[in-house]
């Protein structure tokens, strides 16, 4: 299982292992990152599971989609050039060892 | 040691859970559900979850060992069988009784029921908990022919996932258009444009009045005479708010358990939230009753904070949503009343807003695949005053999230 590794912003670091396939919003929830809402369930359709990506592993996310892309400019903290929905990125094996920030807030 | 007992684990009923304990307390918290299941998503039931895209361990909010860890003890599988509020003790239907110094109710809602000749049929299924949807999930798989009675949230899902498994399907809707008690006649054109290109066929004003049964099929038999014939039935007929144990023990009911911008029942020591209250929000003149993740997690936060003695009036924008096959619908607001509409975009595009108005004051929005501007509609509405210029709301050329 890919392990993630969730950084708080207060710099707290917390280890993660995912299954293959979930995606790293329901990771998070599922190991009690509150940082991460997902009102919605996982939908693309809320931006309460806004991330920022360490940018050295950005190029192994799936594109974003457009309805992505522009929800991301709804975060409750303004986005940044490595943000993404978490719910739009499904773990896989090249993911393992991934660093994930979080943003102060999602509402 | 103070002990708090949540009655419902549902969204409604974790979210008061954890709420506590994010809010300090630290007496007992007991959850008591009548369904085996640790809490889970309903959302995706008539969702991914009926395509067999995920399994049920993946619908739960929280995995198994985070409830002892927040220390919340959970009784599950057992319905309640009476409340005692003079004495404050749940009695459970397997005999136990639990002594509360408070109480949250977050029973929720039950499916409403066929009551035609013949809906007793175990082909004729309903949707609404875990149980159902893997009921439903089984029976989808071996079935050519599925009859929908219904044009509501649930029974336009359904079709679309029944579409998507290659079922030939009929909806049957006693209005004059689908999902007409809560969107715009465009909105309801366009979905049931969708589904009919899709090759559902959609029957508007059709009362259903009995399903004939036979072993190789049913008959749904129509007032006007119709007939639709399928291998399975599913009713999306609404739902009833679960009152009745609240209403036997005394407290004040009215469509609902009726409680007031804090979540407070008649009684002072309990509070009840999510789709079971008919409640107070002070956005709204009315009390209302609302089906919807977000009440019951927004209204479990309140009652939280009321147990808790920090009491903080509800007053949030309501939001819901709906998918069919690519579309997301999303609304905010309530639409009720409306006398002006604004369309932003084009319905014949697939991407479209519309935008409901009251007394030239924006009060509802829904979003069809444009999740920025729903996004957004919850902001514009929630802010008081809520005049924004028609005009600019209806330019696509204008990005909807300058405005704000």
């Amino acid at each position: 299982m890919p392990k993630v590794i969730f950084v708080a912003s207060d710099q707290t670091r917390r280890e993660i292992e995912i299954s293959g396939g979930w995606s790293l919003m329901e990771g998070a929830v599922q190991n009690d990152v509150t940082e991460i809402v997902a009102e919605c369930g996982g939908g693309c359709a809320c931006a309460t599971c806004h991330v920022f990506i360490e940018p050295a592993w950005l190029d192994k996310l799936p594109e974003q989609t457009p309805s992505e892309k522009d929800l991301l400019d709804c975060t409750a903290v303004p986005r940044q050039s490595n943000s993404r929905l978490s719910c739009q990125i499904k773990l896989t094996p090249e993911m393992d060892g991934m660093v994930v920030h979080l943003p102060q807030r999602q509402t | 040691m103070k002990r708090f007992i949540i009655v419902g684990a549902g969204q409604a009923g974790l979210q008061v859970a954890e709420s506590l304990r994010r809010g300090g307390f630290d007496g007992e918290v007991l959850l008591v559900g009548e369904e085996a299941s640790l809490p889970y998503q309903r959302p995706p039931l008539s969702k991914k979850y009926l395509l067999g895209e995920v399994e049920a361990p993946r619908l739960l909010f929280r995995p198994a060992d985070h409830y002892a860890k927040l220390g919340i003890a959970c009784h599950l599988g057992v319905p309640v069988a009476k409340l005692d509020k003079e004495n404050r003790i749940v009695y459970l239907a397997d005999g136990a009784e639990l002594c509360y110094d408070r109480l949250a109710l977050t029973t929720g809602a039950r499916v409403r029921e066929l009551t035609v000749p013949g809906a007793g049929d175990p082909r004729v299924c309903y949707l609404r908990g875990l149980n159902d949807a893997e009921n439903l999930r089984v029976r989808l798989s071996q079935a050519r022919r599925v009859a929908i009675i219904g044009g509501g949230f649930i029974g336009l899902e359904v079709a679309a996932i029944a579409r998507g498994l290659g079922c030939e399907v009929a909806v049957l809707e006693t209005q004059s258009r689908v999902l007409q008690r809560v969107v715009a006649p465009v909105v309801s054109d366009f979905f049931a444009r969708i589904h009919r290109e899709r090759g559902v066929n959609i029957q508007l004003a059709q009362q259903v009045s009995a399903i004939d049964a036979t072993p190789d099929a049913l008959t749904i038999i129509t007032a006007d005479g119709s007939s639709v014939v399928a291998d399975l039935i599913v009713a999306g007929i609404g739902v009833l708010p679960n009152i009745e144990l609240a209403r036997a023990s005394g407290l004040l009911c009215d469509g609902g358990i009726v409680v007031d911008e804090f979540a407070r029942t008649s009684d002072p020591s309990i509070v009840s939230a999510g789709d079971c209250t008919m409640h107070r929000n002070l956005l709204y003149p009315r009390p209302h009753r609302i089906e919807s993740v977000q009440n019951a997690v927004d209204q479990a936060k309140v009652a939280a904070g009321t147990l808790l003695d920090h009491p903080v009036a509800y007053a949030q924008v309501p939001w819901f949503w709906s998918d069919q096959y690519d579309f997301k619908l999303q609304m905010t607001g309530i639409s009720t009343g409306y006398d002006e509409l604004v369309l932003r975009g084009e319905p014949e595009k697939g991407a479209f807003s519309v935008f409901y108005y009251a007394d030239e004051r924006l009060i509802a929005a829904d979003s069809i695949n444009r999740p920025a501007e729903h996004m957004v509609s919850r902001k514009l509405i929630a802010t008081p005053g809520g005049c924004y210029p028609k005009a600019q709301l209806a330019d696509t050329a204008i990005d909807l999230k300058t405005i704000f």
